[in-house]
């Protein structure tokens, strides 16, 4: 099918808008929902690694409490978490609750606010278990 | 709207075949996952830096057999259909867009099924 261009006039592309809290996190979401599908593969790995036996849950122990493996885990929970709280934030919009202006933006930062606390907590708690590891 | 057939009005499904199924279903798994989630999280963080026997007998339990399946089902249900429709958004090309699609529902489903069958055979193990 000939596309011929079209010579209607476009609206000005996203990178000419200045980035508001609304649209970053917006499109945080998203990303952090694409990259938590990448996480997940993490959890497919570490279950069967727990059900193949002691061995693989060595190595898979291993892989993820190395260096790396705890970037990606901290990466992957703060994802997780911001995800979980902005999703709950969505699903007060859906319940037609949260669209006056002042409410989305204070809603905004406690999801930001919410979720590094979730994270840090999760990481500081992990460490306690481990014996400060 | 006048456009529309009486049929098409009232069988209410759309230009997307699947009226508000995609939506609805989408908000059910997120609903789920809050609580699941949250479980998964805070349960794991008491298992996870122990070893292997620790792990096992905490995945063999009844109660966390049945949740952690619940999560598996919810959540890579959840993340096919986002997938889709971050696909639906950037891939333009429409037979690459249904191959990535296709994929992307074959391969959760895959997943899951391992995911699924993981927890089963440590639950049922002796």
């Amino acid at each position: 099918m000939p596309m011929e261009k079209s010579q209607r006039p476009l609206s000005p592309h996203l990178q000419i808008y200045r980035p508001q809290l609304t649209s970053v996190l917006s499109i945080t979401h998203r990303a952090t929902g694409v990259a938590l599908v990448f996480g997940t593969l993490l959890l497919v790995y570490w279950l069967l690694a727990a059900a193949s036996g002691a061995d693989a849950y060595a190595s898979a122990q291993a892989l993820l409490g190395s260096w790396l493996g705890r970037v990606v885990l901290l990466g992957f929970s703060f994802a997780l978490f911001f995800h979980l709280c902005n999703g709950v934030r969505h699903l007060f919009w859906d319940a037609g609750l949260g669209f006056e202006l002042k409410t989305v933006y204070a809603s905004g930062h406690a999801v930001i606010i919410v979720s590094v606390l979730l994270t840090v907590a999760a990481w500081a708690v992990a460490y306690a278990m481990r014996g400060g590891a | 709207m006048k456009y529309r057939t009486p049929l098409a009005r009232v069988r209410g499904l759309g230009s997307a075949r699947s009226g508000s199924h995609h939506w609805w279903m989408q908000r059910l798994t997120a609903i789920a996952l809050v609580p699941l989630s949250v479980w998964f999280v805070a349960s794991l963080l008491m298992v996870v830096t122990a070893d292997h026997a620790t792990a096992i007998q905490w995945l063999r339990s009844p109660l966390v057999a049945i949740l952690c399946s619940a999560l598996i089902v919810a959540l890579f249900y959840h993340a096919q259909l986002g997938i889709q429709v971050v696909i639906e958004d950037y891939v333009h090309a429409e037979s690459a867009k249904l191959v990535s699609i296709v994929l992307v529902k074959l391969v959760s489903l895959l997943l899951a099924a391992a995911c699924l069958f993981a927890v089963l055979s440590i639950a049922f193990a002796n």
